[in-house]
């Protein structure tokens, strides 16, 4: 096993305990972070198994990049919303469904 | 020629977000008109170029793949560029008359605007997995945005809800992206799909992962959760933008991937399994659409149900005889391009049909009719799309489905054809009803301006149109392509 | 593009662009969107006069472009469907001049003669249509523009009545479809030709033809009326005279009787169909659905109803001849094609004038109406007496050469059906004309109105007395060669000896 499967591995788990939290949490920042974690271990992954792989490789690190600025940028767009909606509602789930519908 | 139109195709959109971005609403609205425009020319000439000369490969900047973007400008994309740019210049233009300039954040809708077509453009065009994840991300992001725009709480909860659902999606997406290129160290669709082999099940399982993803973006039963919400609260422009061609982005990149690799990677199992998502989406939307008060649900659920039909092009793409297969290409095609005319055009109008009766439920449209709104001539000419009775690009896209079925001996999905255009019947009628009815107490009733009518009728003329002529529409998806060459440059990338 | 091809053009174009710009006209036009609706009239009138005139001396009237991969959009005019064309044509014409008296001061025209100009344009597109795919559009449209002139009035019980007639044809578009479908998988785009196309077919393929005949005679017979898919027109009965005229004169059942005349004689050909053993249910299909709506009708109370379930029994008289395998029982079956309609619009429009000018709507309410409207009652009696078969009127044609017919396919029990039907006619319709003239009024007139000189309003007078002179005419001149009898002849002339 060379480190760099390692880092996929912990990749892998990353998104699993990411997915977790993504789909049981309630709390919309705390989703939001399950999110981040999920996307970190999903760079983990494109990383260290494609160099695992395919040895030395600036392709993954250019990509890995690319995706971080993507995710800041959904991050940053996803806590205004969650901002505003806190502002505006009070709640910082969106599970009571009923409510605010009117 | 080429350079100069691939250039303005996809400089334009983003030199306009940023130069919107400084300006308030009425100021963007003169610039977009300006730049709708040239996308439309641009769109246009490039189709007409690929259509007499056939596709070709062109690399952004000159810089090559993988590090450079390459773009793949075939048939089925520039039909897609074109499209694009008829539908978004229509909901553009709808907009600029429909949002309200005094409200301080409408100023946001025109950057949103072309961010969102910038990044269609990329996903038509992409040849990369991982430019497709970028170009994805630019359109959800920017979409969410565009629900969100009206401020009010019910618009956030259903941005927030639809922007977890996609962040999801493109996340499942990027792991799949992530296993190909561990296991191929190329990004190029063309390029794994000429050295993927028939047995490996770590790339069946990112492909696996990779539809997934798509699938809950383009809202695949049961996925389509996030779908009616988002679309049902947004502005109606919003709504059109997103129902006609956001979901088809999602949709597009799936049907590429399996095209290129489901022979290899797929199996008789999944492909009838995603077919029978398709169907259920089919069925469960439309009796759902049947149910829903108020009038953009209607619409929305809609959606889902002819998204489902979408997804028939697996099991009718899988292990059959080339000509059935092309069969079913052609019909899904038709079925997206129609499926994006007359879905906008039902949502602009349904829009102008709430402005008029003031009043979103269905069961106030009594006597509308009465009225002769241009708009409910529009909804019902699009509802005729919908229901995929002839001449209407609707019903020519079933026919293929349905020949397709038929040949490849799957009459199950035939079953399927039939039952979903007889459900759209029932919640179209339903509306058309609601508006024949003449008992109406008050006689409040606001007519809409003429350019705001005009454009949902020339998209549901558009749609009807297209039954007429999908032959020469399609046969610019036949073209001939030059594909030996890039997949030679591919696999010598290759380490 | 030559004359030939833009004819058939142009006999569409009449009405669809007619309806383009009664759509866009303001409701307030009445009198421009009259002008424009008689005009287009008129213009189809001529273009479908010069067709026939042309397909009697064997020009090719035709025009294709390929619509889908495999399919074509074929439109082409031979004898059969100048039948039609000239019978939708002439009582379009009618009928328009009808439908603008009797909507006058009414809400909506702009709708729903907008509507009105589109079912006729679908009607000719029935006509002209050159293979299935083609007729399949335009049978589909049909069902889509008669919608809104069912529910024109916007009541509970015509929208109910709406729902109903969507269900079936929709329903029925849906049999069809996957009928041809089905088909052209088979066998690829099929245009209309006279001997069909399965002589001498795999008999492998025999299953799947008659189960696919079984889905086309579906689809097209829930148009038709057939038992047991008929329900939905008696309902359709609320929608406004004119139209209820046109659903079963001229557009809507006979589109679907048409269609089913196209299946068995130009896509399988007459000779298989009787090879399959597919004609001898079917017509045993029609005997019985003579029967029972001529039985239905004896009971009905409501003028409009009552013609109703008469329409169910006629026409399948159109399908009854189809099926007798002979040149004769053709014959007849396509002659009925145009007496039922030149008959069945007489005696709408007269159940229209009863209604309009005296509120009567139910036959027991007719006591004594000869007297008031003398003109009127004529025709309705002269009409009555067609449908019965009283020579030497419309109907009575019919009756001959089909029971001729029957005699020659030796299907004898056919004219006992042909016997028992008149009867039931007569019994259904006598006493209708029994009362007209003989019972003295029992109570005043529900709502009667006056309208200057003549007994009723003259957009209303006109068109049954013209309808029924066309109707004695067809009937006395039948052995001349300008009759609708030598047309039908021509017809079976060239499907039978090819």
């Amino acid at each position: 096993m060379s480190p760099d499967l390692l880092y996929a591995l912990a990749g892998v788990v990353l998104c699993g305990i990411g997915l977790f939290g993504f789909l049981l949490l309630e709390h919309l920042l705390r989703r939001l972070l399950a999110f981040n974690l999920i996307g970190s271990g999903v760079f983990l992954v494109l990383i260290g198994l494609a160099q695992h792989r395919n040895g030395p490789d600036p392709v993954p690190q250019a990509l890995v990049l690319t995706g971080i600025v993507v995710a800041i940028a959904a991050t940053a767009l996803a806590v205004v919303l969650i901002r505003r909606y806190y502002h505006l509602t009070g709640h910082t789930s969106l599970a009571d469904d009923g409510e605010a519908q009117s | 020629m080429n350079q100069w139109l691939m250039a303005g195709l996809l400089f334009t959109p983003l030199a306009w977000a940023a130069l919107s971005l400084l300006l308030d609403f009425r100021q963007g609205r003169w610039l977009s008109w300006l730049g709708m425009l040239i996308q439309a020319l641009v769109s246009l000439g490039l189709w007409v170029a690929v259509a007499s000369n056939g596709g070709f490969y062109y690399a952004l900047a000159g810089w090559e793949a993988p590090l450079g973007i390459a773009l793949r400008v075939d048939g089925l994309a520039v039909t897609f560029v074109l499209l694009t740019a008829a539908v978004a210049t229509a909901c553009g233009l709808h907009a600029g008359v429909y949002l309200d300039p005094s409200k301080s954040w409408q100023r946001y809708f025109w950057p949103l605007f072309w961010f969102l077509w910038a990044g269609l453009n990329g996903v038509w065009l992409g040849a990369d997995l991982f430019n497709l994840y970028v170009s994805l991300e630019l359109i959800s992001l920017s979409a969410v945005g565009l629900v969100a725009l009206g401020g009010e709480a019910a618009a956030l909860r259903a941005a927030l809800r639809y922007l977890f659902a996609v962040l999801l999606g493109s996340l499942v997406y990027l792991l799949g992206v992530a296993l190909l290129y561990g296991q191929f160290g190329t990004l190029s669709l063309t390029g794994i799909a000429a050295v993927v082999g028939a047995d490996e099940p770590a790339a069946a399982m990112a492909l696996l992962l990779m539809l997934a993803g798509l699938a809950l973006k383009t809202a695949l039963f049961p996925l389509h959760g996030w779908l009616p919400p988002a679309h049902g609260v947004a502005k109606s422009p919003v709504s059109a933008l997103l129902s006609g061609l956001v979901v088809k982005a999602s949709f597009y990149i799936a049907a590429r991937l399996w095209l290129e690799l489901g022979d290899r990677l797929g199996s008789h199992t999944l492909a009838q399994g995603i077919g029978a998502l398709g169907a259920g989406a089919v069925i469960w939307g439309s009796w759902l659409a049947f149910r829903q008060p108020h009038l953009k649900q209607v619409v929305a659920y809609s959606s889902v149900a002819q998204i489902g039909y979408l997804f028939l092009l697996f099991p009718l793409t899988f292990a059959v005889a080339e000509p059935v297969s092309r069969l079913a290409q052609q019909g899904i095609t038709l079925q997206v391009v129609s499926h994006a005319l007359a879905k906008s055009a039902m949502f602009l109008a349904a829009g102008n049909l709430i402005l008029s009766v003031r009043s979103k439920r269905v069961d106030a449209l009594g006597g509308v009719s009465h009225y002769l709104p241009f708009s409910l001539f529009s909804f019902g000419l699009a509802g005729v799309s919908l229901m995929s009775l002839p001449p209407t690009g609707g019903f020519a896209a079933k026919w293929l489905l349905l020949q397709a079925s038929l040949a490849s001996g799957q009459w199950w999905w035939v079953v399927v054809l039939l039952l979903g255009g007889v459900l759209a019947a029932a919640y179209v009628f339903r509306i058309y009803r609601a508006t024949f009815l003449e008992d109406r107490a008050s006689d409040d009733f606001y007519h809409p301006p003429r350019s705001l009518e005009a454009i949902p009728m020339l998209l549901a003329l558009l749609a009807l149109g297209l039954g007429l002529v999908a032959e020469p529409v399609l046969s610019v998806l036949a073209l001939p392509f030059e594909v030996a060459a890039e997949v030679a440059a591919d696999v010598a990338v290759q380490p | 593009m030559s004359l030939s091809a833009l004819l058939p053009i142009l006999a569409l174009l009449s009405s669809l662009l007619a309806a383009v710009v009664i759509f866009a006209l303001p409701e307030s036009s009445h009198r421009l969107r009259t002008l424009v609706n008689l005009l287009a009239a008129l213009l189809k009138l001529g273009v479908v006069a010069v067709m026939t005139w042309g397909v009697f001396r064997g020009v090719d009237f035709s025009v294709s472009f390929t619509m889908l991969p495999g399919v074509s959009f074929m439109l082409r005019a031979d004898a059969l469907a100048m039948l039609f064309a000239g019978l939708s044509a002439v009582l379009w014409l009618f009928t328009t001049i009808y439908a603008v008296g009797y909507l006058e001061d009414s809400p909506n025209r702009s709708r729903f003669f907008g509507f009105f100009s589109l079912c006729v344009a679908s009607t000719m597109g029935v006509a002209l249509a050159g293979n299935l795919f083609t007729f399949f559009l335009f049978y589909e449209m049909l069902t889509l523009s008669t919608y809104p002139l069912v529910v024109h009035r916007g009541t509970d019980k015509s929208l109910q009545a709406g729902r109903n007639y969507i269900i079936y044809t929709l329903g029925g578009g849906v049999a069809l479809l996957l009928g041809i479908a089905w088909l052209h998988g088979l066998a690829g785009d099929l245009p209309f030709q006279e001997t069909g196309h399965f002589q001498g077919a795999d008999p492998a393929l025999h299953g799947q033809l008659t189960l696919i005949f079984v889905l086309l005679i579906a689809g097209l017979g829930v148009k038709a009326g057939l038992f047991p898919l008929h329900g939905w027109l008696p309902q359709a009965m609320v929608a406004p005279a004119p139209v209820s005229a046109l659903l079963h004169a001229v557009a809507v059942v006979k589109a679907g009787a048409f269609g089913i005349v196209r299946v068995v004689y130009d896509i399988y050909g007459i000779d298989f169909a009787y090879a399959l053993g597919l004609l001898e249910p079917l017509a045993w299909l029609a005997a019985f659905t003579i029967i029972y709506g001529s039985v239905r009708a004896l009971w009905q109370t409501d003028l409009k109803r009552r013609l109703a379930f008469s329409t169910i029994s006629q026409v399948s008289y159109i399908i009854l001849g189809v099926t007798l395998f002979g040149p004769l029982g053709a014959v007849g079956g396509l002659v009925h094609l145009l007496h039922q309609g030149i008959m069945k619009i007489t005696l709408f429009f007269c159940a229209g004038n009863y209604a309009e000018t005296l509120g009567v709507h139910r036959v027991d309410e007719l006591d004594g109406a000869g007297a008031r409207m003398p003109a009127t009652s004529v025709a309705f009696t002269l009409a009555a007496l067609g449908m019965i078969g009283v020579p030497p009127l419309a109907g009575f044609v019919t009756k001959w050469a089909l029971g001729a017919g029957a005699l020659a396919a030796e299907m004898e029990w056919a004219i006992l059906v042909l016997l028992v039907s008149s009867l039931l006619n007569a019994a259904y319709f006598l006493p209708i004309v029994y009362r007209l003239w003989f019972c003295p009024i029992a109570a005043p007139w529900p709502a009667e109105r006056r309208w200057g000189r003549l007994e009723t309003h003259a957009w209303l007078f006109w068109p049954p007395l013209v309808t029924t002179l066309m109707l004695v005419l067809v009937g006395l001149l039948a052995a001349t060669f300008v009759s609708p009898l030598s047309w039908a002849q021509l017809i079976a002339v060239r499907m039978y000896l090819p």
